[in-house]
């Protein structure tokens, strides 16, 4: 690789947008050429720099009101919307309508499962939000996988996958114990230039099924069965790469990995 | 167009305020760098909310904040970019213009590959970054502070996402080039010695 090349990548290796190849392309170049290390090393160092919270502005709350002023008030609390409409559907079954009673229970059966889906979905969220508010984000620091892993030996009835990504351009940062619907689950957690992945391990129902994601308070959550095993990830990165994040997760465990 | 009445939709209005107030501090700082003045940066703000409450239904992906920042950056072009204190290029008209006004690489040529970038405070750094040309400081802020891919500052900025990657590269050189003379400006020889830590170890 030469130095134009270099030139240009190298931001990209700062901005964590490369895949390892080139990655590794670009740090060997950096280690023969003290110009390219030195930009390299510099601009590494803005990076870090320019993190600083207090290089963001704060809104004046004069704006905030201002914004809030405009917006037409709601006198209802949220989430209205699904509860009427999941009435009226039954109502239409009620009242004898052309729908079967086989398709009827079906569909009675899909949007009963959807909520209880939706209530995990949001109990991940919660479990997020949680974790990063407070000092409550790890338990067990570490980036080394079996160092995370056997942390959970004793605290939960199963072994969950650890599985280093860090050369994929996720960071595994530890571990901790928290709880989702009332059960205690493991939280791996990964991140991702400064935004933060929790993967979320329990006991599922088995056998596994493939990959899902959903939106919620501007949350992604990844879900997928494995087996007996249930994962979701849930982060506030674009969805495109959770799906990323989840890809690679599923290729890992497939593969056999820890 | 006319007022639409599901502007008045209050379950609408509380999914906005569920979707966009979150971003508001985000889209003040990007509104902050790009005016570099408080109160336009206020009415740039409010106008941009106003619009995303307007154009709510047009969002298609629930990628709230880059849809946030699109609206903000197209505000402080059409509206503030005439009467803004500092002329504001129009940097989509004259792209070629705009970067090619600055050479790419000549700060390697006179910058000493020993240099160590000092540790600088916020306020100089928002300076530094403040004195940037626009094409180079949208970006630079988009990724640094903001937090957004190459392929989201692409969609914000329309252009494809090599030019995102030439763009910020040119970014960043000027930024550590000024970083550079900063601390020779306001470092004479007598104070060396109190000078804040280094940003990192240069190796050997």
């Amino acid at each position: 690789m030469t130095c134009e090349e270099t030139h240009v990548l190298l931001h990209a290796l700062v901005d964590s947008e490369l895949d390892a190849g080139h990655a590794r392309e670009v740090e060997t170049h950096a280690a023969q050429c003290p110009r390219c290390a030195a930009q390299l090393l510099d601009y590494r160092g803005m990076h870090a720099a320019m993190s600083d919270p207090d290089l963001r502005y704060q809104a004046p709350a004069s704006l905030r009101a201002r914004i809030e002023n405009a917006l037409p008030t709601t006198a209802l609390p949220v989430r209205r919307a699904s509860a009427p409409g999941r009435r009226s559907l039954l109502k239409g079954f009620a009242m004898g309508s052309m729908v079967s009673t086989a398709l009827a229970a079906c569909l009675v059966l899909f949007v009963v499962h959807t909520q209880e889906d939706q209530r995990v979905v949001g109990d991940v969220v919660s479990a997020h939000l949680r974790s990063l508010q407070g000092n409550h984000l790890i338990d067990v620091q570490s980036t080394d996988q079996h160092t995370v892993k056997p942390w959970f030996n004793g605290r939960l009835d199963l072994a969950p996958p650890v599985i280093d990504l860090t050369a994929q351009g996720f960071t595994l940062i530890g571990g901790r114990l928290d709880y989702i619907d009332g059960r205690p689950v493991a939280a791996i957690v990964y991140k991702r230039r400064a935004h933060v992945i929790n993967l979320f391990v329990v006991q599922g129902a088995g056998p596994g099924n493939g990959a899902t994601k959903e939106k919620l308070q501007g949350f992604t959550v990844w879900s997928w069965a494995w087996l007996d095993l249930d994962f979701r990830a849930v982060s506030d990165i674009n969805p495109e790469e959770l799906q990323e994040f989840g890809d690679k997760l599923k290729a890992a465990i497939q593969n056999g990995g820890s | 167009m006319s007022v639409r009445t599901t502007e008045e939709d209050p379950a609408r209005a509380q999914r906005f305020r569920d979707a966009a107030l979150p971003h508001l501090d985000a889209v003040y700082t990007f509104a902050r760098y790009l005016l570099r003045d408080p109160s336009d940066a206020d009415d740039a703000v409010q106008e941009c909310y106003l619009r995303a409450l307007r154009h709510f239904d047009t969002l298609r992906s629930d990628d709230v904040k880059p849809w946030l920042f699109a609206i903000l950056r197209n505000v402080c072009r059409v509206e503030f970019g005439r009467r803004s204190r500092v002329q504001l290029y129009d940097v989509n008209a004259e792209p070629e213009k705009a970067e090619g006004a600055i050479p790419m690489w000549n700060e390697t040529q006179d910058t000493p590959e020993t240099e160590v970038l000092r540790k600088l405070d916020a306020q100089t750094i928002q300076q530094l970054v403040a004195a940037l040309p626009d094409v180079f400081r949208e970006v630079i802020v988009l990724r640094e502070l903001e937090d957004l891919s190459y392929r989201e500052i692409a969609e914000i900025v329309s252009t494809p996402v090599g030019t995102v990657m030439s763009r910020l590269a040119r970014a960043r050189a000027l930024l550590r080039e000024a970083w550079l003379k900063t601390e020779y400006n306001e470092e004479p020889a007598g104070r060396q010695g109190k000078r804040a830590g280094e940003l990192q170890e240069r190796g050997t």
